[in-house]
């Protein structure tokens, strides 16, 4: 090939790269002005406080969801989070042992486990046996969710932590627990913060786990040991509804919980940049 | 390393019984610690034991009934009790198919303009948006599909691909278009798994050496050129290994594909057909199943995800390890 021909091939693959990058950002920008267009005049200061109305009313609002899937974030990290930090701290302070090696490999398949997976499991855990859907079920699928996402980022937080700080602090009379819990964990805390507020963004618009554990309410309950209402719940039932009310609702849901999701990622990513400069790879 | 520790502080030289005795106090700390975290690492695995072994039970009737004809029998009819699985495997890996072959493409020119090409200020807020795809719930994705891509599947793209591209012949793309179809999950599917695919790509292709690209600039090669010729073969494997990690989030995604498949238990030929995937029909008929056999027979679809995303998912990893251990 003549130099000028390879120059052209060069810039022609080198436009399609440009291209290739406006459509993979096109779906997004599609989906929320979509998601504006038809929530933004549904969302008034009732729907954080009413009830849903009987289907096919309009009105109404979805306070129990709302609170609902606070309940259940809030399970799932009584859950989550301890499990995943305290396995993070082990992996990063036994990086090469076997046994760190195999529950790190384990973790990533744990955490590429199809979450509708999680739901039956947790269906077979606490529904089948105590003879009922609750909000503690749709918990612990949540929560077995989260354990993979924290337990890597702690552990990489952890990671950043520089070796000279602990070794000053062993240096100076500190066991190993006290240089980790006091030295260490701190320094990494607002890495580990930022990495539990990634899980929970993730986690609080899944749907799929909740189906059979949490299943749902329309009315208003808060108790541990009932359905409970969720908003990714909601939408959906609201979405496959043939009513063009429902169909309004489920906008302006989609609407709340993209904006919980976005300010909680956003957070994240904020708070991850300012501490350790790496918010943009 | 505590154990190699503790013998060298017990024989403290100066023997002061109030320090031997705080250290020791400490060294209990640490057993303490080590213990707890230990155990907290030891949870993961357990977890996924847990999952594996009561998923297994609840699915053994189903599967022992039925042997290896679960996954081969088409027929799924609960009414008459028939639990074939085979028209839910064939639409999990037709539509997870059809998203990798639209996403790839994507995420691949994505990594590429975001690694390599694009000037410094574009390449934070495109990565950004691209990444944020990844946070948007599986059932606004859905909510999306009903409204504005079912429409879409109807007109103009199934007249497009049928008359303008001349493929309704092709059993592929004939009989009728409701929207509804293994096409429109396919589509979503894409969509969904291009930030995972395009994340796991970028990473990779940051992890080749500058000396590769500066020795391919050297010896003349156009920008282009070192693109193919010395960092996409360096980062192969890697890139395998992401395209699979988005087939393991394709194969599990449930929400979408349910709102969209329009779940029927049929095998069709054409992707304009509605089909249903494993987890679609989990999520479909789970609440609804009265009979035991048909609860055991949707565990052993849940079996069957279980497995499939395990073997999937830990290809996956080995592959993008292989590349990104010595960047490290």
């Amino acid at each position: 090939m003549s130099r000028r021909r390879r120059q052209a091939q060069s810039v022609m693959m080198i436009s399609m790269t440009y291209a290739a990058a406006a459509i993979a950002t096109l779906p997004l920008l599609l989906i929320l002005l979509h998601l504006l267009r038809e929530g933004a005049a549904f969302i008034r200061p009732g729907f954080f406080t009413e009830m849903p109305m009987p289907v096919g009313e309009d009105g109404g609002g979805m306070a129990n969801a709302i609170v609902g899937t606070l309940i259940l974030v809030g399970v799932a990290s009584v859950i989550g989070l301890p499990i995943g930090i305290g396995a993070g701290m082990y992996l990063a302070e036994r990086r090469g042992a076997p046994f760190a090696t195999a529950v790190r490999f384990l973790s990533d398949v744990l955490n590429g486990l199809p979450s509708i997976v999680l739901g039956i499991f947790a269906w077979e855990f606490l529904v089948r046996p105590f003879g009922g859907f609750s909000a503690m079920a749709g918990g612990l699928a949540l929560g077995a969710m989260m354990i993979p996402l924290v337990t890597r980022t702690t552990e990489e937080m952890i990671r950043l932590v520089p070796v000279s700080l602990r070794e000053a602090a062993l240096a100076l009379g500190y066991t190993r627990w006290r240089t980790s819990m006091t030295i260490v964990l701190r320094t990494a805390l607002p890495g580990i913060v930022t990495g539990a507020l990634v899980a929970i963004a993730r986690i609080a618009g899944e749907t799929a786990p909740l189906l059979f554990t949490a299943l749902g309410n329309q009315f208003w309950s808060t108790s541990l040991d009932e359905p409970i209402a969720a908003l990714p719940l909601q939408i959906f039932s609201y979405a496959i509804s043939p009513y063009d009310t429902a169909h309004a609702q489920a906008w302006a849901g989609a609407l709340v919980l993209i904006a919980i999701v976005l300010v909680i990622s956003l957070i994240a990513r904020y708070a991850t940049r300012s501490r350790f400069g790496l918010g943009g790879d | 390393m505590t154990d190699a520790a503790a013998p060298t502080r017990e024989t403290d030289p100066l023997g002061v019984s109030p320090v031997a005795a705080a250290m020791k106090a400490s060294l209990h700390g640490d057993r303490i610690y080590h213990v707890l975290t230990t155990a907290f690492a030891a949870a993961v695995p357990l977890l996924l034991l847990l999952i594996a072994i009561s998923i297994g039970l609840a699915a053994w009737p189903a599967l022992s009934l039925a042997g290896l004809s679960f996954i081969t029998a088409s027929e799924w009819d609960v009414a008459a009790g028939q639990f074939g699985a085979a028209p839910a495997i064939y639409g999990t890996l037709v539509s997870s198919a059809i998203a990798l072959v639209l996403a790839t493409p994507l995420a691949l020119g994505v990594s590429i303009f975001l690694s390599e090409i694009a000037p410094k200020w574009l390449r934070q807020p495109v990565g950004f948006l691209v990444d944020l795809l990844a946070a948007i719930p599986s059932v606004v994705y859905g909510l999306w599909g009903i409204f504005v891509l079912i429409p879409l599947m109807r007109d103009p793209v199934g007249p497009f691909l049928r008359e303008t591209l001349g493929l309704a012949k092709t059993p592929m793309f004939s009989g009728p278009n409701y929207g509804y179809s293994m096409l429109a999950a396919g589509v979503i599917l894409a969509i969904m798994i291009l930030p995972f695919i395009s994340a796991v790509t970028r990473e990779v292709l940051l992890a080749v050496p500058r000396s590769q690209r500066e020795a391919a600039l050297a010896l003349g090669a156009t920008r282009w050129e070192m693109i193919r010729d010395a960092v996409l073969p360096f980062a192969r494997s890697g890139i395998i290994g992401g395209i699979i990690l988005g087939l393991g989030r394709a194969l599990g995604e449930t929400m979408a594909v349910t709102m969209l498949i329009g779940n029927r238990p049929e095998i069709s030929a054409s992707l304009f057909a509605p089909g249903y995937t494993m987890a679609s029909l989990i999520a479909n008929e789970f609440s609804e199943a009265t009979s035991d056999m048909h609860l055991s027979a949707l565990m052993a679809v849940g079996a069957v995800l279980f497995v499939v995303t395990l073997i999937v998912n830990a290809i996956a990893r080995w592959l993008v390890w292989r590349v990104t251990k010595g960047a490290r």
